[in-house]
């Protein structure tokens, strides 16, 4: 768990993070969202002491980061950087080893954790772990930066726009990946974005950042329904609201019974693609799984009556 | 298709074929009289060469470029040899004979065909030090071997071993200790500069007020200045500082060094890419292990060829100390000044330039070898 209290940071007289307070409960991902400029760089970088707080606290499971070792403390916690920054003199393997390295792992141990990583993140071992970074492409590169942050089977992850240079295919990837291999360790994470799309299909709570202040910190289905203030919902896209809450839904909670052909679509298809199903086909009604993997059929109205019921 | 650069050295070497290729001198002192190429006897097969290798440095591919400054060089060896010889061989006991003007202009013009060949075919830095170690040991080979133990500079040399041995080991003690001295100095005064800029405004300006001093007024200071430490600070004389000879040419090379040496550190230590600054100090490495393992590898080819620039550097200015009794190869040069002995001041002047050429391609090669492999490749 990570409390955040009363946390200041004042660059020449502005303040770039004004008194944010929040915590983050451990094995969730929390997504910080705003504008450019508005504080999420710094206030991230504050969690692992990149930049000193001018005032205010951060407990990591109840114990002040203040009194820690900067270097211990980091090496503790994963940290991505904002683009991938990796060591351009290093290879692939040497990158994601580096915090092992420094914790003092055995050689065998951090090349099998190296590899392991590579595959958890779909990089063929074998062809990429001697390959320096400028033979990578922007993407791969990026998902380098975020295994090197996972190497250490760190339980806190600090990821500043790690899916920044990503096309939105490699992205949808990459979003998944992250979230399938947090549930599987269990780890905590912070991630800063400044795309409310992201923030709302990867968080499990949701930090709006607008000019330092944090204006609200809620689970995803909250920002969008009831958004804290003129700024957030602008930030969730007014008209956009209806179908970013149906994207957090998944087809199986209104499907209906009923037989209809048509290869049934997986029970966690959000409702948001269902829809695009219905429009794509010209149909009122298409088939999907159930949790239990019965077939049902999820209807345009059902979609309609959900949309409205929380919007 | 034909090559620009080719044709351009093929007119060049055609018209310096009629330039005076050796000169005889009555004796070591005196003027000598051009003789050029065709009246030399058996110049036939070195001339065919010579013209031969020129024609083929005109053909665009590179390998026959190569092949042809080869053949080229080694017509003009045929004729400096076979030339010597027979001009001797009708000329007084005191007779000397030296390279004049067409074999110089030949040499220099052959050299470049052969670079230019070479850079066209780029080869890696493996293979460069190889044929680095070819050429210095096929000439080490022509050297030892007599075959121009005729010519006036070997005669000068002949006369001279052991003081031309003494002064050789002096000169690169000259050169490689002052450049280790003032790497010894200037890493840590560079990494310190790298770390606190308010040094670094302090250092920068006096290192760069050293740099602009001129090379004779820096050796001529250190004579009164070393001379007073001599004579003022117990013990200094006894470690050998006075106010001529080695220590002034030394510590005058030293300070020439520091600033190419701080510069060029600095440059390399803030060439790292902020990210990766910053994804060092975020994954918890210690200001000392950033140094080591990011700052200081990513900036070794900068950090190299400032080592480059200073070696290059004292090995010419090296030459300096000869007028100041440090020895080295200026003791031939300006001794053959002052005699206006033309193959002593070669004497000097060759083997200088053969040690910066050799240390100048060595470093490249070092430099080359540090960039990080992927940044070779592209
Ligand atoms: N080292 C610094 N010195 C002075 N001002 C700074 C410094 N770092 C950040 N700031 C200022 O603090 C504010 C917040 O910056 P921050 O980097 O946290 O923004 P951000 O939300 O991460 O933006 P982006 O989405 O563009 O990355 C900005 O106005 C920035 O100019
Ligand atoms: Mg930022």
């Amino acid at each position: 768990m990570i409390e955040i209290d009363q946390i200041t940071k004042i660059y020449d007289g502005a303040r770039a993070v004004d008194a944010v307070s929040m915590t983050v409960e451990t094995g969730t991902i929390t997504v910080i969202v705003g504008t450019s400029g508005s504080g999420k760089t710094t206030l991230l970088r504050m969690i692992n002491r990149l930049v000193e707080p001018s005032s205010g606290d951060v407990r990591i499971n109840g114990e002040a980061t203040a009194e820690m070792s900067k270097t211990a403390l980091r090496r503790r916690i994963g940290y991505a950087i904002q683009g991938h920054g990796l060591f351009p003199h290093y290879t692939v393997a040497r990158n994601i080893g580096v915090v092992p390295q420094l914790l003092g792992w055995p050689a065998a141990k951090i090349a099998a954790r190296v590899d392991e990583l590579l595959d958890l993140f779909s990089m063929a071992p074998e062809q990429f772990r001697t390959r320096y970074p400028a033979e990578l492409s922007g993407g791969q590169a990026q998902r380098v930066g975020v295994a090197r942050a996972l190497a250490s089977r760190p339980d806190l992850l600090l990821m500043d726009e790690p899916f920044g240079a990503l096309d939105p295919i490699i992205r949808a990837r990459a979003q998944e990946d992250l979230r399938r291999i947090q549930r599987k360790l269990g780890s905590t994470i912070v991630l800063v974005t400044h795309d409310m799309q992201e923030a709302i299909q990867l968080g499990d709570r949701v930090a709006v950042m607008d000019a330092g202040r944090l204006v609200q910190h809620a689970t995803p289905a909250q920002i969008i329904t009831e958004p804290a203030t003129e700024f957030v919902a602008e930030m969730v896209g007014g008209i956009e609201r209806p179908l970013r809450l149906l994207s957090l839904i998944p087809a199986c909670e209104i499907a209906q019974d009923g037989q209809i052909e048509g290869t049934p679509l997986p029970a966690q298809t959000s409702l948001r693609d269902v829809l695009a199903q219905c429009l794509a086909s010209g149909r009122d009604a298409v088939p999907v799984l159930r949790e239990d993997g019965t077939q049902g059929q999820v209807t345009l109205a059902a979609i309609r009556a959900r949309a409205q019921s929380r919007a | 298709m034909l090559s620009r650069p080719g044709l351009l050295f093929a007119a060049l070497g055609a018209a310096a074929i009629f330039l005076p290729f050796l000169t005889l001198a009555a004796n070591r002192i005196v003027a000598g009289q051009g003789v050029p190429i065709w009246s030399l006897a058996q110049a036939a097969p070195g001339l065919v060469a010579l013209v031969l290798g020129l024609a083929l440095g005109v053909i665009s591919r590179p390998a026959l470029r190569l092949l042809g400054a080869a053949l080229g060089l080694a017509g003009l060896l045929w004729l400096l040899v076979q030339g010597s010889n027979a001009l001797l061989s009708d000329a007084g006991e005191f007779a000397r004979v030296s390279p004049a003007a067409g074999f110089w202009c030949l040499l220099v013009v052959l050299s470049l065909l052969m670079a230019d060949a070479l850079g066209a075919l780029s080869p890696g830095p493996w293979a460069r030090a190889a044929l680095l170690a070819l050429t210095v040991g096929l000439v080490a080979l022509l050297l030892r071997s007599g075959a121009l133990s005729d010519l006036s500079i070997m005669q000068e040399y002949a006369s001279r071993k052991s003081g031309f041995q003494t002064a050789a080991l002096r000169h690169l003690g000259l050169a490689f200790g002052s450049l280790a001295a003032a790497a010894l100095i200037g890493l840590p005064l560079g990494i310190a500069c790298h770390s606190s800029a308010r040094l670094r405004e302090a250092t920068l300006p006096v290192l760069s007020f050293l740099q602009t001093i001129p090379s004779l007024a820096m050796f001529g200071i250190m004579i009164p200045i070393l001379g007073w430490i001599a004579t003022a600070v117990p013990g200094a004389k006894a470690i050998g500082i006075a106010g001529i000879g080695f220590a002034p040419a030394f510590f005058a090379l030293v300070l020439y060094s520091l600033l190419p040496v701080v510069a060029n550190l600095l440059a390399g230590l803030q060439s790292t890419p902020p990210e990766a600054r910053e994804a060092a100090r975020g994954m918890g490495m210690t200001g000392f292990q950033r140094l080591i393992k990011v700052e200081f590898p990513l900036g070794l080819p900068v950090i190299l060829a400032g080592l480059r620039i200073v070696l290059v550097q004292n090995i010419g200015l090296a030459v300096i100390a000869g007028l100041i009794g440090g020895g080295g190869f200026g003791t031939f040069v300006f001794q053959g000044l002052n005699q206006t002995a033309t193959d002593l001041i070669l004497l000097g002047t060759l083997p200088t330039v053969a040690l910066a050429l050799i240390s100048a391609i060595t470093m490249d090669i070092l430099v080359e070898l540090a960039t990080p492999t992927a940044e070779r490749t592209r």
